[in-house]
């Protein structure tokens, strides 16, 4: 008989190895898939893994892509990850995003044309407080009315997305765009545009915020009282409260922050890669997110890798997809295999397997 | 003076030479949704086929599908164009800035923008004229609907959509002046879910015939559950809905556009421009009216679409009003293809208001 067995404290050893041994198994099983597909599998793992970062014809081009790709899923995961650990989940930071995007865009729309080192500054402020008030609806119904927070933040995704859409075809469409929905190109508009801080390296600003609140997220969960209380809160909410944690101020800070922090995101995608309020600016940055924080085991530092990691397996399987004519789906596939075979292995840092009788 | 021109025609000629040993070009494509959505996607990768069909050894096409509007869609372009692309086509409206964005990057790769209004020295736009298709549409629901009620489901409230609509209702008005039409926006060009959702909602409203300018085949899936409801392919033939629920459809065919401009970079002579082609050069096509609709119906609607291929009749004809009762065209005049490209407005005795 095979049992699991917990461990008295998780394994410090299997949470660093566990992740390679899920990349290995993936790399297994995708491979299975790929000569399934009548595709050289060692050359698919090779391209999706090996070349964004290292081939010379691309890796120039998409090393710093990765960074641009992974800057708002990382951004938006410190923010979910402070939540989830005091068991307050925001589901909805995707509507909190395209909430930062839509301020932020707002805010550079409506000084077009002037020109001032100003500007952006403040369309960094609109953004996060777009992203925070749309995180406030289920914040303050949470706390006044105890409804879920789970369902609220959820349903108001889509509230958001029909925002989107009425100013990308209203309030802020571009009135020299012959009718066509979307906003004016931020990328054609300097003061407002969120270049690159050093060229051709992919940091833009949002790149750097991202590392700024993965510094942050680190040093509160670890040093500051209120990463204690969060904590707290996870992993013993009754003493908590007994030892005097406001609940509501707790709730009112995790999504406070998660949703600023999306809307930051989403601010600097608008202002940047992206450039212009679209009907479906959007791209599910906001849910995508949510993977990378768990993948990231919840920990900062954690989920810099993940978000690293996703990133690659987003560049690397469109080169996939070109190089060898794979199927779109093989990749999500692919991407599909890696989570589950990472969080399947998550069970070994807390359970070990034993082989015999049970006692 | 004189050397530097014979150096500059030996340098030409050369780089021609070259161009003409190395026969080989790669053709990329980046579409919207997957290949098999049996709709737009589909029938861009048909044209995608028909270039390889075409030239077979001297051109490699590559494509990426389900590729996310905005800035996913600039980097799966540079990819392309790093590895080698010659010939780009951008197939959604979502791409436009993207494509002038990685265009400016390579100025030797050329590109090819579907839908959209931006053109640069290396971007060319084409369209089809989807509402000549949509006329004979409207004319056949029109003929068709018994409950005289229209269902039309809409992607986005664009020019392009709206177009479609206006040109469908003034069609089926002309033949059942009780005609009305009822329209949901589901925002999205390929969601099966919402497009089944929005197709329910009609019928249950009583909608009889469904129109659809989303691009997956639920619609016509839940008309056939439903019963008694007409519904016509769209961009693609979606023939196995046939006889009904689908009566007929409009196919996209972007297999000649995609052979000649792909034939005109082999030959060097290839030059941006903008191309919006209807029924008469065969990029619209009607599929095969079924035998659901009596041969009387199907008669008028062929010679209508034999009347809009060969120019003698243009969709928007006049005496027309705009929806607020304000003339827009005059008695036999035609609209212009500048007033068409921004359409943004309704005809006369549609109700409700285009989104804003």
């Amino acid at each position: 008989m095979i049992h699991f067995e917990k461990r008295l404290n998780p394994s410090r050893i299997t949470t660093v190895v566990t992740p390679i041994i899920a990349v290995i198994l993936t790399m297994i099983a995708g491979g299975i898939m790929f000569a399934a597909l009548g595709k050289p599998p060692l050359e698919a793992i090779r391209i999706i893994f090996w070349d964004p970062l290292f081939d010379p014809n691309f890796a120039s081009y998409s090393r710093p892509q990765l960074l641009v790709k992974a800057g708002p899923l990382i951004l938006i995961a410190i923010g979910l990850s402070i939540g989830f650990k005091a068991g307050i989940w925001n589901i909805g930071a995707e509507g909190q995003y395209i909430l930062g995007a839509v301020f932020g865009a707002a805010v550079a729309l409506a000084a077009y044309p002037a020109d001032s080192v100003l500007l952006f500054p403040a369309m960094v402020v609109a953004g996060a407080f777009g992203g925070w008030l749309w995180a406030m609806i289920p914040a303050i119904l949470r706390t006044k009315f105890n409804t879920n927070e789970i369902l609220v933040s959820l349903m108001l995704v889509y509230v958001a997305e029909s925002i989107l859409a009425s100013v990308a075809q209203g309030l802020l469409k571009n009135p020299e765009g012959y009718g066509f929905p979307g906003s004016r190109n931020l990328q054609q508009y300097p003061s407002a545009f969120n270049a690159e801080v050093i060229a051709n390296s992919g940091m833009h600003w949002g790149v750097i915020s991202a590392f700024i609140a993965v510094i942050f997220a680190y040093v509160m969960m670890t040093r500051h009282i209120r990463g204690f209380e969060v904590r707290l809160m996870g992993e013993a909410p009754k003493a908590a409260r007994f030892s005097g944690v406001s609940t509501t101020r707790l709730v009112v800070f995790c999504l406070g922050i998660s949703g600023a922090l999306a809307g930051l995101a989403g601010m600097f995608e608008v202002s940047g890669p992206s450039g212009q309020i679209t009907i479906d600016f959007n791209s599910g940055y906001g849910f995508t997110a949510i993977i990378v924080a768990f993948l990231g085991r919840l920990h900062p530092i954690g989920i810099l890798l993940a978000g690293l990691l996703m990133a690659l397996t987003y560049i690397g399987g469109e080169l996939a997809q070109l190089m060898l004519g794979l199927p779109g789906a093989s990749i999500q596939l692919f991407q599909g295999m890696l989570l589950l075979f990472l969080l399947a292995t998550d069970i070994f840092t807390n359970y070990r397997i034993r082989i015999g009788g049970s006692n | 003076m004189k050397l530097k021109s014979i150096l500059t025609s030996a340098i030409a000629a050369v780089a021609l030479g070259t161009a003409a040993i190395a026969a080989d070009i790669k053709v990329g494509f980046v579409y919207v949704g997957p290949v098999g959505d049996g709709g737009w996607t589909y029938e861009h990768d048909q044209g995608r086929k028909a270039v390889v069909e075409a030239f077979g050894d001297r051109v490699e096409t590559i494509y990426q599908e389900s590729v996310p509007e905005g800035a996913d869609s600039e980097r799966v372009m540079t990819q392309m164009a790093l590895q080698g692309a010659d010939l780009i086509f951008t197939t959604s409206f979502g791409y436009m800035d993207p494509t002038i964005n990685v265009a400016k990057k390579f100025p030797n790769v050329k590109f090819e923008h579907a839908t959209g209004y931006k053109r640069a020295d290396n971007v060319s736009t084409y369209s089809a004229r989807f509402y000549e298709g949509r006329a004979v549409q409207g004319h056949i629901a029109g003929k068709m609907t018994k409950t005289n009620k229209i269902g039309y489901i809409g992607s986005f409230p664009i020019p392009e959509v709206i177009r479609g609509i206006n040109s469908a209702y003034i069609h089926a008005k002309k033949v059942n002046p009780d005609v009305e039409f009822n329209i949901v926006w589901a925002y999205t060009w390929f969601d099966p879910a919402k497009e089944a959702d929005a197709a329910n909602a009609l019928i249950e409203q009583g909608c009889d015939v469904v129109l659809q300018h989303t691009d997956s085949t639920a619609p016509q899936a839940a008309a056939e559950k439903a019963g008694n409801v007409i519904t016509f392919g769209q961009a693609s033939d979606m023939a196995e809905f046939g006889p009904l629920p689908r009566v007929s459809s409009i196919i996209d065919d972007w297999g000649p556009y995609y052979v000649a401009r792909t034939q005109a970079v082999l030959d060097g002579t290839w030059t941006s421009m903008d191309t919006w082609d209807g029924i008469g050069p065969g990029m619209v096509k009607i599929g095969e009216i079924s035998s659901a609709v009596p041969a009387d119906i199907k008669a008028e609607a062929e010679a209508l679409r034999d009347a809009l291929g060969s120019g003698e009749y243009h969709a928007f004809t006049g005496p027309l009003n705009k929806q607020d009762g304000t003339p827009w065209l005059a008695a036999g005049e035609t609209a212009d293809d500048g007033t068409l490209a921004g359409m943004n407005f309704y005809v006369e005795g549609l109700t409700g208001t285009i989104p804003q």
